[in-house]
C-alpha cells in the first residue's frame, strides 16, 4: 500500500503555502499531521495531484491562551495542546475531549485543526468546536474568513473549505462563568472511533440550580449535533455532594428522541439512540458536578 | 478517530477521481536523514513512506511494517524521542528531526535497553513481528512515566497490536522495564 504520485510543496510560510494552493487548485491537499490524510492516501482513497506540506510553517504551530478562550493554529499537535496547562485551564473541555482522540502516539502527530477540517463525523473536536461555539480561521491568497461552527461542516469528511483555502487556526471560546464540561463516549476499544459519544456544558445560576444543559454528538448525526437539553432539566438544584438529585435521565430522553442515528457495521441505530440516553446523563451530571466547582482557580483535572 | 480503513468513507468524501498520470519519470529527491545518531543520504519519491524508507532505502529492517494506516503500531519510530508511526510519515518530512529505530535502542557497550532485556525475561513476545513497535513505544513511555501501575502500562500499550502474547507478558515486560530502568537511576 502506497500513495500515488504527486508533487510535493514544502513552503516555508503561510503565504507561499496559499500561493502555491491557489496554483494548484482542486489538485491540492494540504499536508499537516498526516494521521488521517497518510492512511487516505496509502490505500489510495484520494489520490491529489499536489501535496503542500505545512510543516515547515512554523508560524501555525501556536497556542495561544487568553481568559476569552484558546486559539489553536494549524500545526499546532494534538499532544502539545493537551499538555498546554493554560489551554486546559481555560477551555477545560479541549484537555477531557483530547486523551480521548485515538492513541497518545498518534496525537504525537495529529493536528487539532487537521482534525476538524477531516471533519468526521467521530472526530471529538468537531464536537467541542460545535459545542463551545467556536470557529475556524480560513485562508485563501485573496481572502481570509472566520467560518463559524455551525458552517463550517457540510458532511461527513467535508467542510466549508473551498480549492486553494486552507485552515489556519481554531477559536476554542471559553465556556464562561458556573459552567463545567464533560466529553464521554463509548468505543470498543480503547483508543477507538466512538460508536457514541459527547461533549457536554451545563451552566448553573447563582443559587447552583441549572440554567442551561446542552451537548454536541460525535457518531451520531453527519455533522456535529448540538442539542439544547435546558427544559428537560432546568432549575433543578445541583448541591455541593453532586448532582444525582438532578433528572439527567429525562434530558438523555430528550436527546434519543431530538437524534436519527444510522446504523452501520458497529452498532444499529437504536443501539447508538440508546447510548445516547445513556451517555448524555452521564455527561450531564459530570458536567454539572464540574459546574459546582467552576468558581475555583482554573487547574480542574481533566 | 483518525485512522481505520473502515472509517474513512471515499464515496462521501468527494475522493473519487483519480488523479491525472504525472508526465515522465517520478522527480526524486535528495534527502538526509539523522537515524540513530548518524546522518543518511537516499533519494526517494515524495510518496515514499518514513517506513519504506527505513527499511529499503537505508537498512533499518527492525522497524516493521504491518498494517501501513496507523493501526497496528509495528513501524513505530521514536521521532525527537516522541513516538510516532513510521507508515503515516512522508521520507521527505523526517528531515530536520531525530529518527530512532529499534536499533538505535540498544547501548553503546552495544547491550540491550532495559525495555529489550525486559522482554526477553518475561517473555513479551513469541513471533516478534510486532516487537520493535512496543519497545519504541515502552521506551518513550517510561522515559515519561517510570513508576506506572499495571493499569497505566496497559494503556500506555493499547495502540500497539500483538496477535500472539494476549498482552500478559508484555504487560510484565513493561513493568518489569520500569524496574530496570528505576535500579539503573538509582546505581547512576
Amino acid at each position: 500500500m502506497k500513495p500515488s504520485p504527486f508533487v510535493y510543496h514544502a513552503p516555508a510560510s503561510v503565504d507561499e503555502a496559499l500561493h502555491t494552493l491557489g496554483q494548484v487548485g482542486e489538485d491540492g491537499k494540504v499536508l499537516a499531521g498526516g494521521q488521517s490524510l497518510l492512511p487516505i492516501l496509502n490505500m489510495r482513497l484520494a489520490a491529489p495531484g499536489h501535496l503542500v506540506d505545512i510543516n515547515g510553517v512554523a508560524e501555525l504551530a501556536t497556542v495561544a491562551v487568553d481568559r476569552s478562550g484558546v486559539r489553536v493554529g494549524a500545526l499546532a499537535r494534538h499532544a502539545e495542546v493537551e499538555r498546554h496547562a493554560g489551554a486546559r485551564a481555560v477551555v477545560p473541555l479541549l484537555g477531557q475531549a483530547l486523551r480521548l482522540v485515538a492513541h497518545p502516539v498518534i496525537r504525537n502527530r495529529g493536528t487539532t485543526v487537521g482534525s476538524l477540517a477531516h471533519a468526521d463525523p467521530s472526530g471529538e473536536l468537531t464536537a467541542v468546536l460545535a459545542l463551545l461555539g467556536g470557529s475556524v480561521e480560513c485562508a485563501r491568497s485573496d481572502r481570509r474568513r472566520e467560518v463559524p461552527a455551525a458552517e463550517f461542516f457540510l458532511g461527513p469528511l467535508e467542510c466549508c473549505l473551498e480549492p486553494g483555502e486552507m485552515a489556519l487556526s481554531a477559536w476554542f471560546p471559553a465556556p464562561g462563568p458556573r459552567t463545567g464540561t464533560a466529553f464521554v463516549e463509548l468505543a470498543r476499544r480503547h483508543g477507538d472511533y466512538a460508536v457514541a459519544g459527547l461533549a457536554a456544558a451545563v451552566t448553573l445560576d447563582d443559587a447552583g440550580r441549572v440554567a442551561k444543559a446542552k451537548a454536541a454528538y460525535v457518531s451520531v448525526a453527519p455533522t456535529p449535533l448540538v442539542l439544547d437539553l435546558t427544559e428537560a432539566v432546568a432549575g433543578q438544584q445541583v448541591d455541593a455532594a453532586g448532582s444525582a438529585s438532578v433528572g439527567w435521565a429525562s434530558a438523555g430522553e430528550l436527546a434519543a428522541t431530538r437524534c436519527d442515528p444510522e446504523p452501520d457495521i458497529h452498532a444499529t441505530a437504536d443501539y447508538r439512540r440508546h447510548l445516547v440516553r445513556v451517555l448524555t446523563a452521564r455527561g450531564l451530571a459530570e458536567a454539572a458536578g464540574r459546574a459546582r466547582h467552576a468558581e475555583d482557580p482554573p487547574g480542574e483535572a481533566a | 478517530m483518525t485512522t481505520e480503513p473502515g472509517r474513512v468513507r471515499p464515496e462521501q468524501a468527494g475522493f473519487g477521481k483519480a488523479a491525472s498520470e504525472p508526465a515522465g519519470p517520478e522527480r526524486l529527491h535528495a534527502i538526509t536523514l539523522r537515524v540513530n545518531g548518524t546522518a543518511y543520504t537516499a533519494s526517494v519519491p515524495a510518496r515514499r513512506l518514513l517506513s519504506d524508507c527505513l527499511r529499503h532505502d537505508l537498512g533499518f529492517t527492525g522497524t516493521h511494517v504491518g498494517c501501513e494506516h496507523g493501526v497496528c503500531g509495528a513501524c513505530t519510530v521514536l521521532l525527537d524521542g516522541e513516538p510516532v508511526r513510521s507508515c503515516l510519515m512522508l521520507a521527505v518530512g523526517a528531515e530536520r528531526h531525530e529518527v530512532t529505530t529499534v536499533e538505535g535502542l540498544r547501548r553503546l557497550d552495544g547491550s540491550l535497553h532495559p525495555v529489550q532485556q525486559a522482554f526477553g525475561e518475561c517473555h513479551g513476545l513469541q513471533c516478534g513481528y510486532c516487537t520493535p513497535g512496543f519497545l519504541t513505544t515502552v521506551s518513550a513511555y517510561l522515559a515519561e512515566r517510570p513508576d506506572p501501575s499495571e493499569y497505566e502500562a496497559r494503556e500506555a500499550i493499547a495502540g500497539n497490536l500483538c496477535r500472539c502474547t494476549g498482552y500478559q507478558n508484555i504487560v510484565a515486560s513493561v513493568l518489569r522495564a520500569a524496574e530496570l530502568l528505576r535500579a539503573e537511576r538509582e546505581g547512576a
